[in-house]
């Protein structure tokens, strides 16, 4: 389809607005950490790196900062064990009610965040609470390794999918056991879709909300919890302000790795 | 010394991984057994019990859930006016957002799959995904910025005798559509860009102009791949309330509603959850008459 100049013209000028739409909003955050003022007027009054010592020595955002880390540390934990268990059944098995597995693995991310929330919330009370067992960070880990099971999952699955089986009867016919077929030619096989699926379950983690309200116990503020505690107040506007600045900084880091990710994919499946 | 080498296949190793390998069934039970625990039971047993719940209902006076089964709770949802009016609300926004990113994202998408030059394409691609890194509350923050009093909206409108929308249910559309544009982007790029190029030289060799070559060519093959973009504009605006709750004012959609509800009356938070649930039932359902669940 041969498009007129005009039209290119327009179009470019389309995507560049739609770029801008995307972009404005992430270069806001990034300057308004530099505000002075506290509220959020445009333009800014002046610049200042005050308030970045400030929230370099807030202890609530700090502490905050750790908590996520942990939680997204033993979700992607366990997330990484169960979706991949459940990727090698699906992947190299048949069995009845295969296409029920692959949909209940999906459900908890398909479904709104404050179904799942409220449901594992009273679940929660029903049967820790008579244990003794309260809320806390481990019900936390709990709730966000349900919904990332479903990227570890998907990542490892469309692995094995592209990866028959063969390479494994191959080992196996040269002498190597079940085990030793595992370690050496299918664990190398999947070792970089694992490694993205635990980047993304780590991603998906560290940045939830809504799941995270209704499994943390008092006294668990995970960070964007701490963010949404406390973005109405104006007194903290000025740190909530540079810790956005500095969650939208730290965004290009899994940019990277997923990046470095795929171009490792690119050349294995070149074998 | 009477003891030798175990000879191969002798190892307990050897012996585990022999069975393992004979036996599939008992491989596959292995594999399945957590994973199963964890999501049918823990996750999938707490579904139904909050699904029985929603019949269930509340004393009034100690808030103490009563375990007796009516349909009053449906009931009321269907006809208590506010419940009806936030679920049409709901509804429409999800549907609102969906159209705005459909329109924002075709022009966008169809200058990164076909117009640009072939080498910044992947570069594009990333600048797409990039804000999906950012986080959710991060972005919901900016436009709380962009949209508070004297905020960047004002100060951009002012010349024009206009202001910004500032808090409600605009802004709330707005948001929305700002988070879940990426989704839409993506499968409309991916798409134009594996249009075979000879489908559209064959058009316009059977003298279709391009608009003609648009609708009737280019529009039909990429379809299923908007309403694949569509199904997670629609099912994750239907299901949100922190956007509302920071940007929306006073503005309350369905999931405000369940939010409201879940301290003093459980079984009418239950029964009201559904509601997203089988509307987005309902929506993939007839998403899948155009064939976009395939491409997901």
């Amino acid at each position: 389809m041969q498009l007129s100049r005009s039209a290119r013209i327009a179009l470019r000028i389309a995507a560049g607005i739609g770029f801008a739409i995307i972009y404005v909003p992430l270069a806001l955050v990034l300057v308004n950490s530099f505000n002075p003022d506290r509220s959020a007027s445009w333009p800014p009054p002046g610049w200042t790196f005050h308030w970045w010592s400030t929230a370099w020595e807030n202890a609530g955002a700090r502490n905050a900062v750790w908590v996520s880390v942990k939680a997204g540390l033993g979700a992607t934990a366990i997330a990484l064990v169960l979706g991949t268990l459940i990727a090698f059944a699906v992947a190299r098995h048949r069995f009845f009610g295969r296409n029920a597995v692959s949909f209940v693995v999906v459900l908890p991310i398909a479904l709104p965040g404050i179904v799942t929330g409220i449901a594992l919330n009273s679940a929660f009370g029903t049967v820790l609470k008579p244990l003794g067992v309260g809320l806390g960070l481990f019900t936390v880990i709990v709730g966000h390794a349900t919904f990332c099971i479903v990227v570890v999952f998907n990542n490892v699955v469309a692995r094995l999918r592209r990866t028959s089986g063969s390479y494994e009867e191959a080992a196996m016919d040269l002498g190597a056991h079940t085990f030793r077929a595992f370690v050496d030619v299918t664990f190398p096989l999947v070792r970089s879709a694992l490694l993205a699926g635990a980047l993304l379950a780590f991603a998906l983690s560290f940045d939830e909300v809504v799941v995270t309200t209704f499994t943390a116990g008092p006294g668990v503020e995970t960070l964007p919890i701490w963010i949404f505690n406390n973005m109405t107040r104006p007194q903290q506007a000025p740190v909530v302000n540079v810790v956005a600045a500095v969650l939208v900084l730290a965004s290009v880091v899994p940019i990277y790795i997923a990046q470095r990710l795929s171009a490792d994919t690119a050349t294995e499946s070149r074998i | 010394m009477t003891a030798t080498q175990p000879a191969a296949g002798r190892t307990p190793v050897r012996r585990l991984a022999g069975l393992l390998h004979r036996r599939r069934r008992l491989r596959l039970s292995l594999l399945l057994t957590a994973p199963l625990l964890w999501l049918a039971v823990l996750y999938l047993g707490s579904l139904a019990v909050l699904f029985v719940s929603a019949f269930w209902t509340t004393n009034s006076f100690t808030s103490e859930v009563v375990k007796v089964w009516s349909t009053d709770n449906f009931h009321a949802l269907l006809t208590t006016p506010v419940f009806r009016q936030v679920i049409l609300r709901s509804i429409g926004v999800a549907l609102a957002v969906t159209v705005l990113c459909a329109v924002i994202a075709f022009p966008l998408a169809f200058c990164t799959a076909r117009v640009a030059r072939p080498r910044w394409r992947p570069l594009l691609v990333v600048a797409i995904l990039t804000p999906l890194w950012a986080s959710y509350l991060v972005k919901v923050y900016a436009w709380r910025l962009i949209l508070s009093q004297g905020g960047l909206a004002d100060w951009m409108l002012k010349p024009f005798g206009l202001s910004g929308p500032g808090f409600g249910l605009p802004a709330a559309v707005i948001t929305l559509t700002y988070l879940w544009l990426p989704y839409m982007i993506l499968p409309i790029h991916t798409a134009l860009e594996q249009l075979p190029a000879n489908l559209l030289d064959a058009s316009a060799d059977l003298g279709a102009r391009p608009g003609r070559t648009f609708r009737s060519v280019v529009l039909p093959m990429v379809l299923p791949s908007v309403a694949a973009g569509s199904v997670f504009t629609f099912s994750l605006s239907l299901g949100d309330y922190i956007t509302v709750q920071i940007v929306g004012g006073k503005t309350q959609l369905i999931g405000n509603l369940v939010y409201s509800n879940i301290e003093l009356n459980l079984p009418m938070a239950a029964a009201l959850g559904t509601v997203p649930v089988v509307v987005i039932v309902l929506y993939l359902l007839a998403m899948r008459r155009t064939g976009a669940l395939s491409s997901l």
